[in-house]
């Protein structure tokens, strides 16, 4: 499994070969420092942690500065992990850079990402629920969320609703991976992936590009 | 420094020499339609009625009435499916869109013929 991170750049339109208008998503990604690389016998597991997009230098910290020293670097505002089988050879050596040309080949990637933060939100948008008829006598219930337990339901083992009954409540704000997106291009010079479709979260919020298990 | 990196993916879907034509103007368009295997080049003339969005959305609509009824295809632009667009004839219009033509039959349907210096006369 390959990883990068980066950042969602915004959503546009391209023309494949076919002349078939594809919506697509514009995502900076790397390139990335190997901040760190865990090994099984140091750490239990074989881990390879990358940063990407700089701390400017008046918000650094001390202690995030000596770990990026390590990797003659500075620190990064997205840090994360990326797991490698127990079994595997070192590829990357700390201070590696790593940036997209590692997707040449890929067809399909992973993208996870925070998604848009919704407030609280009813059962409605956030659960599907159908709500109530808009006429025929409804009064001031149309997008409740209707009987939420009995007195004496079983369903709560008692009284009470039960744990886990779909209500409103705080939506989105929420890591989310959206799978297999088609990788349109690579874009070297300006460390660009397009990718198919949409992902999750705003423009300009960081995301972590994974190449998918379908192969085509 | 968003829009930079949008247009540089977008440019590579984008046509570099697009003909010069105004609204109101007889344009032949001619695109590309694919039957089964074959594909065929078929033409489109008609008056361009209105011109829209920008960038790789871009689009225009052209009217015809064929057998008395009027026909629009809105063509996207930069598509590699619209080959080329000719204009034939200039029209003179003091408007943007032309919605105003649709309530149109007859002759009311014709625009007088543009003097002025374009492209589409050359």
């Amino acid at each position: 499994m390959l990883m990068l991170l980066g950042k969602k750049v915004g959503i546009t339109q391209v023309y494949d070969e076919a002349g078939k208008l594809l919506p697509v998503t514009v995502i900076q990604a790397g390139p990335c420092v190997v901040t760190q690389v865990k090994t099984v016998e140091n750490d239990g597991y074989n881990a390879v942690q990358l940063g990407f997009d700089d701390v400017k230098a008046s918000r650094r910290k001390k202690p995030e500065s000596g770990h990026a020293d390590k990797a003659r670097s500075v620190p990064k505002k997205f840090v994360r992990e990326m797991r490698l089988p127990d079994d595997a050879e070192a590829e990357y050596k700390i201070g590696d850079s790593v940036d997209v040309s590692i997707f040449s080949e890929v067809e399909f990637v992973d993208v996870t990402g925070t998604s848009k933060g919704k407030g609280f939100a009813g059962p409605m948008k956030r659960h599907g629920f159908g709500g109530f008829p808009k006429t025929h006598g409804t009064k001031r219930k149309h997008r409740a969320p209707g009987s939420i337990a009995s007195h004496a339901s079983n369903a709560g083992h008692g009284a009470g609703p039960k744990k886990g009954k779909k209500m409103g409540g705080h939506m989105g704000c929420e890591k989310v991976t959206t799978k297999n997106h088609r990788l349109i291009s690579v874009e070297q010079e300006n460390n660009l992936l397009v990718v198919k479709g949409s992902v999750p979260g705003a423009s300009s919020g960081y995301c972590v590009i994974r190449s998918s298990k379908r192969s085509s | 420094m968003k829009t930079r990196l949008l247009d540089a993916v977008e440019k590579k879907s984008l046509k570099k020499n697009i003909t010069h034509f105004e609204i109101g103007d007889t344009v032949n368009v001619r695109y590309r339609i694919k039957e089964g295997e074959k594909e065929r080049i078929q033409i489109f003339t008609g008056t361009v009625i209105a011109r829209r969005g920008r960038g790789i959305s871009e689009t225009f609509t052209v009217r015809r009435i064929v057998a008395g009824e009027g026909v629009e295809r809105i063509f996207p632009i930069h598509s590699p499916n619209v080959v080329d667009i000719k204009p034939v004839q200039s029209g003179k219009t003091r408007r943007a869109k032309l919605y105003y033509l649709r309530k149109r039959v007859g002759k009311a349907v014709r625009l007088s013929q543009r003097h002025s210096e374009h492209t589409a006369l050359k």
